[in-house]
C-alpha cells in the first residue's frame, strides 16, 4: 500500500495572520506548521500502510523554504520520504495551479492511494483535492472519517450536512479526511531524529513538464478593506443579576 | 451575460441556497438557467422558476447520487461546452464543492470559495480572517467562472417566472462510476434544524465534555424554537456529532439570538455565526475574542450562569 499524503505549511494556527501589501498573506518569516487538518489525513495514511503491513507513504507539498518545516514534522511521525515543489513562478499560485503542480508531482510515481484534508486551515478553500482527482482521473471520497481498505477497495464514512454515508471506491483512489476521523500520533524524539535523514526530493515547476500557462494564476485580488467593527457591544462580570439581563435581551429579540 | 447556479435538490425540493443562488442571478446575468441533477429536480423545477430560472436544465435520474460527483460533472461540462454559460454559482456544500472544483480540471476556468458577495461576473468578495477583512477578488482566465458562495449570503426572493425544462442526458461511461454511494445515515436532533431556528444555543470547549451539552439543550428547550450548535472544537473532540459544527467547516447561522457557552471564537467559528442578529457570549477568558463581536459579553462560570438563564426563562413562561 503506496500513500501520497497531500500536506501543506500554514502561518501558526493559533496566531494573527498578516497580509502583505499585495493582499496574499505573508509566509516568508512568519511562525508555522503542518496544517493541523493534514495530520488526520496522515495518521489515516499511517494505519492503512501499517494494517496493510508494506509500503510508503510520500508527503507531498508546494511551497517556500519554511514549507520544509510541515514535512519534517510529517516525517517524524512516520512518512518514509518526502517532495517539496518550490518555484519562485508559484507565489501566489490559485487552486487551479496548485491542483495541475500537484496532480503532476503524484503521476510521477506508483501509488495505490491519495490522502489530503478535506481543507487548509489557512485558506478554506476545499477544492483542491476533487481538481486533483479529475486531473488524475480518479474516483474521490471526500470528507471521510473511519477509513478501511479491503480487497482493493477503499470504504469511508463521509459527512453529510444530516449525518454520514457510507461510501466505496475502488483503489487507486484520492480520500480526504476529516478532523475527529482520527487521532494524530505525537512524534516520538526517535522519529524526530529519523526525520533528519529521510530523503527529500526538491521539484521546480519546469521538472513537472509543466508551462509558464499552467501555472498562472487566474485570480487576483483586488480590493482588501476592513469590515466594519461591531458597534455597541458590552461585556461583563456574571453575577446575580445576569440570567434577567440574557432573559431581557431574548425579550427584546421576541424570541421567549 | 449567462449566469447559471448549480441547484442542490432532493425529493423533496431545491435546497434553501438554489433559490438564494437563483436570486443573486438575476441581478448578474439576463440569462438565467440552474443546473439541477437527481431524484427531485423536475419536481423542483417549478419552484427554481418561480426564483429566476428561465432554463431549468434537469435529470431525476438516481446515477446522480447513486455515484459520487463524476457523472455530475460530465453532465454539467457537456451542458457548459453546448451553452457557454459566463459565471456559474455553486453553494458550499459537500457535493457541489467537489463538483466545482472537478469542473474547474476540466474547463480550466478560474474558481473562487468561500464568496460571500459577486459583485459582477468577474469580480467576487469573500470575507477572511474570521470576517475582520473584506476581500474582493478578480476573476480571469477562461469562462466560465466558478463561485463558492458560503450559505445564507443572499436572501431568496420569487420573481415569479417560469421555466423551460431541458432533459439531461445521464450518460456518464462507468469509468466514472466507481465512488458509490452505498447507506445514507441521519443524526439530525430533534427540534428546529440550525439553519431554521429563531434562536442558536452553542457550546465548545469550555464544556469540558459531552454532559454538559445537556445544559445547553435544557436551555434550547426553555427557550422553544431553538437549535444547539457546537464550535469545531467540540465536534473534533467528539462530544456531539458534525451536524451540530457551525463554522467554515459546518454550517452557517443567522438567527435573531446567539448564545453560546465555553467558546473563545476562533476565526473559522465566527465566520459561521456573525451574522447573528444578537450575539450573547458566556465565557470565563476575559481576552476571549468572541467578547469583540458579542452584544452581550459574559464573563463567568457557565455552569452557573447557563442553569440560571433557564430557570429565570421558565419562571417568566410560568408567569405570563
Amino acid at each position: 500500500m503506496n500513500v501520497v499524503v497531500l500536506t501543506k505549511w500554514v502561518p501558526e494556527p493559533e496566531g494573527t495572520p498578516t497580509l502583505g501589501d499585495d493582499g496574499l498573506l505573508v509566509r516568508e518569516g512568519a511562525d508555522g506548521a503542518l496544517d493541523p487538518g493534514d495530520e488526520y489525513g496522515l495518521e489515516a495514511a499511517l494505519q492503512l500502510v501499517e494494517a496493510a503491513g508494506d509500503g510508503e507513504i510520500t508527503l507531498l507539498t508546494m511551497g517556500p523554504e519554511v514549507a520544509h518545516a510541515a514535512l519534517q514534522r510529517g516525517l517524524a511521525m512516520g512518512a518514509h520520504k518526502g517532495v517539496r515543489i518550490t518555484d519562485d513562478s508559484l507565489r501566489g499560485a490559485d487552486s487551479l495551479v496548485t491542483a495541475r503542480v500537484l496532480a503532476a508531482a503524484i503521476g510521477r510515481q506508483e501509488f495505490d492511494l491519495v490522502v489530503g484534508g478535506v481543507e487548509s486551515t489557512d485558506g478554506y478553500t476545499g477544492t483542491v483535492s476533487a481538481a486533483i482527482a479529475e486531473l488524475l482521473g480518479l474516483p474521490s471520497l471526500t470528507f471521510a472519517r473511519k477509513l478501511e481498505v479491503a480487497d482493493g477497495s477503499l470504504k469511508a464514512e463521509r459527512q453529510t450536512a444530516a449525518g454520514y454515508d457510507v461510501v466505496t471506491a475502488p483503489i487507486p483512489a484520492l480520500v480526504t479526511v476529516t478532523a475527529g476521523a482520527t487521532e494524530p500520533r505525537y512524534p516520538s524524539l526517535k522519529g524526530v531524529m529519523a526525520a533528519k535523514s529521510k530523503p527529500v526530493e526538491m521539484l521546480s515547476v519546469s521538472d513537472l513538464g509543466l508551462s509558464s500557462e499552467d501555472t498562472t494564476a487566474t485570480q487576483k485580488v483586488a480590493e482588501v478593506s476592513d469590515a466594519p467593527p461591531k458597534q455597541g457591544g458590552e461585556t461583563i462580570d456574571a453575577d446575580d443579576t445576569t440570567p434577567a439581563r440574557i432573559a431581557d435581551l431574548l425579550a427584546e429579540a421576541k424570541v421567549i | 451575460m449567462k449566469v447559471w447556479v448549480w441547484a442542490d435538490v432532493t425529493p423533496d425540493g431545491p435546497a434553501p441556497s438554489a433559490l438564494e443562488l437563483l436570486t443573486k442571478a438575476r441581478d448578474l446575468g439576463d440569462e438565467v438557467a440552474a443546473v439541477a441533477l437527481g431524484p427531485g429536480a423536475k419536481a423542483s423545477t417549478d419552484a427554481l422558476g418561480e426564483h429566476g430560472a428561465q432554463t431549468v436544465y434537469a435529470s431525476d435520474d438516481e446515477v446522480f447520487t447513486k455515484h459520487l460527483a463524476q457523472p455530475a460533472v460530465h453532465a454539467l461540462a457537456g451542458l457548459v461546452e453546448e451553452h457557454q454559460p459566463d459565471l456559474i454559482l455553486f453553494p458550499a456544500s459537500y457535493d457541489a464543492r467537489d463538483v466545482a472544483g472537478r469542473l474547474q480540471a476540466r474547463t480550466g476556468s478560474t474558481l473562487m470559495a468561500n464568496a460571500t458577495d459577486v459583485l459582477s461576473p468577474d469580480k467576487a468578495r469573500t470575507e477572511i480572517l474570521g470576517g475582520t477583512k473584506i476581500v474582493d477578488v478578480e476573476l480571469k482566465g477562461p469562462a466560465p467562472k466558478l463561485v463558492l458562495i458560503r450559505p445564507q449570503s443572499f436572501a431568496a426572493e420569487p420573481s415569479g417566472g417560469t421555466a423551460e425544462v431541458v432533459e439531461v442526458k445521464a450518460d456518464a461511461p462507468d469509468d466514472l462510476k466507481k465512488a458509490e454511494r452505498l447507506e445514507r445515515h441521519e443524526e439530525e436532533a430533534s427540534g428546529p434544524r440550525l439553519e431554521d431556528a429563531k434562536v442558536v444555543v452553542a457550546g465548545g470547549r469550555g464544556l469540558g465534555g459531552p454532559d454538559a451539552f445537556e445544559q445547553l439543550e435544557k436551555l434550547a428547550a426553555a427557550i422553544g424554537n431553538a437549535a444547539v450548535g457546537a464550535s469545531r472544537a467540540a465536534v473534533d473532540a467528539g462530544w456531539v456529532p458534525y451536524s451540530f459544527q457551525i463554522g467554515q467547516t459546518g454550517k452557517t447561522v443567522k438567527p435573531e439570538v446567539y448564545i453560546c457557552a465555553g467558546i473563545s471564537g476562533a476565526l473559522q467559528h465566527m465566520v459561521g455565526m456573525k451574522g447573528a442578529k444578537r450575539i450573547v457570549a458566556i465565557t470565563k477568558d476575559p481576552d476571549a475574542p468572541i467578547l469583540k463581536i458579542a452584544d452581550l459579553g459574559v464573563v463567568g462560570d457557565l455552569f452557573k450562569v447557563v442553569p440560571a438563564l433557564t430557570e429565570e426563562i421558565e419562571k417568566r413562561r410560568a408567569g405570563s
